[in-house]
């Protein structure tokens, strides 16, 4: 089977400005070719944009505006997992030998639509997704006595990452007392256990085994794991397991022949703090009820090795951009360029990206 | 509006049922999800069970499981200190205004 490299990126800063959707997209792409030596826009082939805006035919805006004229043009959208979906499309055609460069860019504004899914009937009037989050935290705390402190260990560390990651909404740190101090949004979450939704955009560029050798330190797509359990939150049976994500990490660990002991560096799904705990039990890296015993030590020994840059509470969370930013750090923790961030001697990789209360999710293997 | 919608908005709370191999269809369709043969529209049995809540200030929220298969996420009308996840609720009202609303009551007692 043909290979796929990831071989370029380029990133805005994620921010509260007000700027266009195609604005944002442009500026990610800018600095792609701005990093990417060898790249002129004849060679690609394929233009995906990953958004939940509604502005139609952004991919051709996007290729026009940046002077590009690709065979195949199209959005995708999977509300908060639209990034790794993109990609999984991206890798897609240049397996099938359709394209062998492909470029993938995400983008959303702070008022994105894809914070609300309106359809799902069932979350009644508490659509915001704080209330599911509420619900699944409560769950995990009866279980497995998760507490209001080992949630808010999470996000201090979060945010403690995020100073480094040039790109984040913020670099200001916070304690955990600061995380239990900040706003009550419901009696299980504080204002600080959540992401926040933000303008910006990241890109990627990837190729086939063949074009990638012209390209620096190609970082290699190992393994592909993708579940939809559901559209409705309430099809998820036990509210302390995110089942579309232990399913889909199953899928990405056998595809890449890979052990979970193996994986240096992670980039999980933060939308809130029960969910990086969630992640971390789901995806295998600790036993079920040992996630948030886990985070506590990674933030007491100050190991940044799961969600270097920041995660999405300390980073921000513009939807479409999100599992391209995780890709992109992943990357660059396997090429040994992620400077202050850099996880020491890290050669494989892992990004966990999910949608609308984890009834979808992607998780991706990647190997320097 | 769908007919999911302007049942609620007259305070019926309205579920699809298959008419062929009698699944529900949850979040309601025309068509079942099992066998696509047509739905029909029947009135849920508004007994439940209170899998998990929480609060935002004064209004407590909770996932509320129905006839064994549907959960919603709905206001519950019971005093913060008496609620116990596993309980019994019933639905006391509901609605649609801009999107749906659901209401929950103790099975049991005053509220």
């Amino acid at each position: 089977m043909n290979k796929v490299a990831v071989v370029g990126y380029g990133n805005t800063k994620f921010s509260n400005e007000d700027k266009s959707i195609e604005s944002l997209l442009t500026s990610a792409t800018k600095s792609l070719f701005d990093q990417t030596k060898n790249l002129e826009q004849g060679d690609i082939d394929a233009v995906l944009v990953s958004t939940n805006d509604n502005t139609k035919y952004l991919s051709a805006i996007l290729s026009e505006l940046t002077g590009i004229s690709p065979k195949i043009s199209h959005t995708v959208e999977n509300l908060c997992s639209s990034g790794t979906n993109s990609i999984v499309s991206a890798y897609s055609y240049i397996v099938s030998g359709l394209a062998d460069i492909v470029l993938v860019v995400g983008a959303d504004r702070y008022d994105c639509p894809g914070q609300i899914l309106e359809w799902d009937v069932s979350r009644g009037e508490f659509n915001h997704p704080v209330f599911w989050a509420s619900v699944f935290t409560k769950a995990h705390k009866r279980e497995f006595r998760t507490t209001q402190e080992d949630l808010a260990t999470v996000s201090a560390k979060n945010h403690s990452n995020a100073r480094f990651n040039p790109h984040a909404y913020s670099n200001k740190t916070y304690s955990i007392d600061d995380v239990l101090q900040s706003k009550f949004i419901t009696d299980d979450l504080h204002l600080l256990d959540c992401s926040r939704p933000c303008s910006g955009a990241s890109s990627v560029l990837l190729a086939s085994e063949n074009v990638a050798k012209k390209f620096e330190q190609p970082i290699w797509i190992k393994g592909i794991g993708q579940k939809t359990t559901s559209a409705s939150l309430t099809k998820n049976e036990d509210l302390t397991t995110m089942t579309s994500t232990k399913i889909a990490a199953k899928q990405a660990f056998d595809m890449a022949k890979i052990q979970v002991n193996d994986v240096n560096v992670t980039e999980l799904h933060d939308a809130f703090t029960i969910c990086e705990i969630m992640a971390l039990e789901d995806i295998g890296f600790v036993k079920k009820g040992d996630g948030a015993s886990y985070a506590r030590g990674l933030y007491d020994t100050q190991d940044n090795k799961i969600n270097p840059r920041g995660g999405l509470i300390g980073s921000g969370h513009p939807l479409g951009a999100t599992g391209i930013a995780q890709v992109i750090e992943i990357t660059q923790q396997l090429q040994n360029k992620a400077e202050k961030r850099q996880i020491k001697n890290a050669s494989i990789g892992l990004v966990h990206n999910m949608s609308a209360a984890a009834t979808s999710s992607t998780v991706l293997l990647f190997q320097s | 509006m769908t007919m999911f919608e302007n049942e609620l908005k007259k305070g019926n709370f309205v579920i699809s049922e298959c008419n062929s191999c009698k699944t529900i269809i949850w979040p309601p369709s025309d068509y079942c999800n099992n066998c696509f043969s047509q739905a029909t529209w029947r009135k849920i049995d508004p007994a439940g069970k209170l899998i998990e809540f929480s609060k935002k200030e004064e209004t407590v929220f909770g996932m509320i499981e129905l006839e064994g298969k549907i959960r919603v996420i709905g206001k519950l009308k019971i005093n913060p200190l008496d609620i116990r996840e596993g309980q019994c609720v019933r639905l006391h009202s509901c609605n649609y205004d801009k999107g749906p609303q659901f209401t929950f009551v103790p099975c049991n007692g005053a509220y």
